[in-house]
């Protein structure tokens, strides 16, 4: 493991300094970044299956002059599942970027680019195996600066600027709360490593725990993007060159989830009342709905999948408050399906959404904009890309053979099992929350055959769509390596559900995988096979048997297809992209439906014909959602605090002598205290 | 083994057989009350043949996408017509799926049947996509709560399982409040579901009033005589679903060969009763407007809610 880890640690301080040694020669210095992460990530995922199959917790350290500060990692069941899901991505991350970065060359310098790519991997490795709170709170510190370093690579555009700006105060204001939520622990615990968090000398008092539980959930809520401290994900991922917006939203989020686990389940030993798993719960439910929601107006393509990341978080913290609230009743092994359904779609997230991300990359590459209204028709043009972004929508849509429908059915199966929940509430509550799921899956699949047909099908709708071609190899191979996953991980749960009961096995003392395998690992079935059960192989072969039926049926009635091909009627008039319909025009009803969430507000101008007013020239039609967020929370707090600042600056008056005055002072106050 | 794959192919034989009766039943019941003749009711089963005996037109527009979908949508309604138990009570193939995989089978078909609107590049398509994407947004949740609230009472989601039970009427329902109202709300998400008026209106060709219709517009030949055969399927296995979780009472129990036959004549008799009922249904109202079906379905849902609050308060 020691082996392991250093290939993976050396491989990506190659990647950081090695393309530095090549200055002008982006091409070198692109495959020598990409390929050293790549590496690195290789070993990161056999890193990360060691430690999941691992009897022991693997643990390393460094000590270090700085007090409390000990380079300490600790690999243990949960901390490699995350390494495992960051290297994954990370690896298909840069086989992708080989390809994607070329549209840089000139422009960014692909040594910076590079180097920043493999520090924010390495950073976010370290992240999940720190072992001492300090040293976690550094490389914490380092991932949000590299991927800001990231976001802003575009700097010259002012919105780049702008997403940049706006994700580096949220990261922070997170990082505040997360060394708050670190110090409560510090102080009963006597020292920063882990192991003292976990068992403190003096044990934390309830009000202590209850304050921990609170600003963990907000620090690290901040960097997951749940509801409503979400608002930088869709500025910042957009703005960032694809491979990382997958990065970020694909595993950088999770590292958050991963840190909530660690806090809630292993420092805080499990122990909790129902009510911090009902609020994870709620904030769970509302993430999701209001993510899709939002993703569903959007036609920036980056932005809605942002906003869908905000969904899938929320659909994660479902599961995971689900866990929490059944382990505050003792009830552990529903306690372990809640968590393990969490932590199973986190990996189906980071593959399915990593794999959107990098096909939105190709379709900006190929049509150098992000705007869906522009594309169409692309399916034949970009046969590769689109068959893949296929996958990935049939996936995030969780419909089944694929991955993200054994995930959110593990989700929806530990709501169901509410009915064991003593209170009438909780029992009431978990139902609606999963109608809730229902409502998010839906509009998911909604606002994924709208992406995937708009930009995909018919007619294209301008001259970039016209002219796309499909992009280099490699950023195909990387496509199609996490396609294979998607359709892998969902066929297979049979190797997915024991290594993450590896997980849960520990922190909630229950092992539960054959209480849900079922039919010697064929089929799913939580509880036991009466209750509930899938079996996504016996699901595929029914699929794959009904098509091969439909097309014998076919050839038995109709004999050998001769098909003849003609334009579309529209009714006598030429088919031209503007008979099609718009994105703005699919989502139309929806809004109109769920206008009190959207508040839309709707602009019409019409430029009528000089000679007849009934004849119009020009129309504009302008529609937007009501930022409620930004609106109504944000806005506010930031007034507040430019208003403190401007009542503070009367004291930088910017005579040289007053600030010579206010040094005096602090001086001898200081002193006096020191006396 | 043997046993298994030979029910498993009756069950596909009998959906196969049944849907198409079920669709040329409704459209006799409606012609009768309009006071006309009507077509045969095996009418529907000359229609899908000749369909697949003429050539079809493909728009030079479509991608592969287009002409793969009624082959996606008629698996994905077959499979889903597997999990749902129609003659016998314990369908072999109920290991592969319950509620929520039979709501998302569905939803497969339904998410190509969007594509495949979009595809041909017509409003039309367009607009039958958006206005699908509009109604299932708002009959999954209800559909998968009023299947949930029956599952309480059953104490399973597995529908083999609640059919098994309802039969036996082992848990037998103390309450009758949440059966009607999951009932009410699974016969609303029903009509919606499967394009009867008054949500849509499977007669119509007008722009104003067809959804269905108009995703699959550009269809001709062999892919419509899938998709029609698809839609007649989806209506059989919901049909078969409330017959089945309220009134399983006839249904094959154990595997003799004597309860089948009883179990045949019940369900095909159960589920022509309930097409009539949905004929003279759909003769006695007039199609809603799109954002009043929207209300309408807002209602399903809260008797679905209400189904699963009204069991957990009367449970006490």
């Amino acid at each position: 493991m020691l082996n392991l880890f250093f290939l993976l640690f050396a491989g990506y301080v190659a990647g950081l300094f090695l393309p530095l040694c090549f200055p002008a020669k982006p091409k070198i210095q692109n495959v020598l970044a990409h390929g050293s992460a790549g590496l690195a990530s290789g070993a990161g995922i056999l890193l990360g299956v060691t430690g999941l199959l691992a009897q022991e917790p693997w643990t390393a350290s460094v000590q270090s002059t700085i007090p409390f500060l000990s380079f300490a990692v600790r690999l243990d069941p949960l901390a490699s599942f995350f390494v495992l899901t960051i290297s994954l991505a990370g690896l298909a991350a840069s086989v992708y970027a080989i390809g994607y970065v070329t549209e840089f060359y000139g422009r960014v310098s692909i040594a910076a680019l590079g180097a920043l790519f493999n520090g924010f991997l390495l950073s976010m490795t370290l992240v999940v195996i720190a072992d001492n709170g300090f040293f976690f709170l550094i490389v914490w510190e380092l991932m949000s600066l590299l991927s800001y370093f990231l976001v802003v690579t575009e700097h010259k555009k002012a919105e780049v600027q702008y997403a940049g700006l706006f994700y580096l105060i949220m990261t922070h204001v997170g990082t505040a709360f997360i060394i708050m939520a670190f110090l409560i622990f510090f102080q009963a615990g006597g020292s920063f490593s882990f192991e003292a968090f976990r068992h403190p000398e003096q044990p934390l008092s309830e009000g202590m725990r209850t304050l921990a539980f609170l600003i963990a959930l907000i620090g690290f809520g901040t960097k997951a993007g749940i509801v409503p401290l979400h608002v930088w994900l869709p500025y910042a991922h957009p703005a960032a060159p694809s491979h990382i917006s997958a990065l970020m939203s694909g595993v950088m989020i999770k590292t958050a989830i991963y840190a909530l686990i660690r806090v809630y389940f292993d420092f805080l030993g499990g122990q909790f009342p129902w009510w911090w798993g009902f609020v994870v719960l709620v904030v769970g439910a509302v993430s999701a709905l209001l993510g899709v929601m939002y993703a569903l107006m959007e036609h920036d393509l980056k932005r809605l999948l942002a906003f869908h990341s905000v969904e899938n978080i929320g659909i994660i913290l479902l599961g995971i408050g689900a866990g929490m609230i059944f382990q505050s009743y003792g009830l552990k092994e529903l306690a372990a399906l809640g968590v393990l359904a969490g932590l199973y779609h986190t990996i189906n997230h980071a593959v399915f959404k990593a794999l959107l991300f990098f096909g939105a990359g190709s379709l900006l590459y190929a049509t150098h904009t992000r705007d869906m209204e522009e594309y169409g028709g692309l399916l034949r043009r970009m046969p590769w890309t689109g068959a893949f972004f296929l996958i990935g929508a049939v996936s995030i849509s969780a419909l089944p053979p694929t991955n993200g429908f054994v995930s959110e059915w593990l989700v929806f199966q530990s709501l169901f099992l509410s009915f064991q929940l003593p209170t009438v509430f909780l029992k009431l509550m978990l139902p609606i929350a999963a109608a809730m799921l229902a409502l998010t899956g839906v509009l998911a699949l909604v606002c994924f055959a709208k992406v995937f047909g708009i930009s995909f099908l018919a007619l294209a709708r301008s001259s970039h769509a016209r002219h796309a071609e499909e992009v280099p190899i490699a950023m195909r191979i990387g496509m199609g390596i996490l396609a294979v996953l998607c359709v892998g991980l969902g066929l297979a749960p049979m190797i997915v559900v024991p290594l993450l009961d590896r997980i849960t096995g520990p922190l909630m003392g229950v092992s539960i995988s054959d209480k849900i395998l079922a039919l010697d690992g064929w089929a799913l079935a939580p509880v036991n096979l009466e209750f509930a059960s899938i079996s996504p192989p016996m699901l595929a072969a029914l699929l794959i048997a009904g098509g091969l039926l439909g097309l014998f049926l076919a050839f038995l009635f109709g004999g050998h297809l001769v098909k003849r091909y003609y334009k579309t009627w529209g009714c006598g008039i030429n088919s031209s992209p503007r008979l099609e319909y718009t994105a703005t025009g699919f989502v139309q009803p929806i809004k109109r439906v769920f206008s009190t969430i959207y508040q839309p507000t709707i602009k019409l101008e019409t430029e009528f014909l000089e000679e007849s007013r009934y004849f119009a020239k020009r129309r504009r039609f302008e529609f937007h959602i009501e930022p409620i967020f930004e609106k109504y929370l944000y806005s506010p707090v930031i007034n507040v605090f430019v208003e403190i600042a401007n009542r503070v600056r009367v004291l930088q008056a910017g005579s040289l002598h007053l600030n010579l005055a206010y040094i005096l002072v602090a001086l001898v106050v200081l002193l006096l205290f020191a006396v | 083994m043997l046993q298994t794959i030979t029910l498993v192919v009756a069950q596909i034989i009998v959906l196969l057989g049944i849907s198409p009766f079920l669709v040329g039943l409704i459209r006799k019941v409606k012609a009768r009350l309009q006071c006309r003749r009507g077509a045969g009711v095996f009418q529907p089963y000359a229609d899908i043949a000749k369909l697949f005996r003429k050539q079809p037109v493909v728009s030079s527009t479509t991608s592969w996408i287009f002409t793969a979908t009624p082959y996606i949508l008629f698996a994905s309604t077959l499979s889903a017509g597997l999990l749902v138990p129609m003659f016998i009570s314990v369908t072999p193939m109920n290991f592969a799926g319950n509620i929520i995989a039979l709501v998302y089978l569905l939803a497969l078909g339904t998410f190509f049947l969007i594509l495949a609107g979009l595809d041909a590049g017509s409003a039309f398509g367009g607009m039958g996509s958006s206005r699908e994407g509009l109604v299932a947004s708002l009959t999954e949740p209800a559909m998968i709560l009023s299947i949930f609230a029956v599952a309480l009472t059953a104490g399973s989601t597995n529908l083999s399982t609640i059919v098994h039970k309802t039969a036996l009427l082992e848990g037998v329902v103390t309450a009758p409040a949440p059966h009607l109202m999951a009932l009410a709300a699974l016969c609303i998400v029903a009509i919606a579901e499967t394009g009867r008026v008054p949500v849509d209106n499977p007669a119509t060709h007008l722009e104003l009033t067809m959804i269905h219709e108009a995703m699959v517009l550009e269809y001709s030949g062999r892919y419509l005589a899938l998709i029609e055969w698809a839609a007649a399927m989806k209506l059989a296995v919901f049909l078969s679903l409330i017959a089945n979780l309220f009134a399983p009472w006839g249904i094959a129990t154990t595997l003799a060969p004597g309860a089948i036959g009883i179990g045949l004549v019940a369900y095909i008799l159960k589920i022509a009763g309930l097409a009539v009922l949905i004929g003279i249904l759909e003769s006695m109202i007039a199609k809603l407007r799109l954002f009043r079906v929207t209300e309408l379905l807002g209602a399903a849902f809260i008797l679905a809610l209400l189904a699963v609050v009204f069991f957990y308060i009367l449970q006490g």
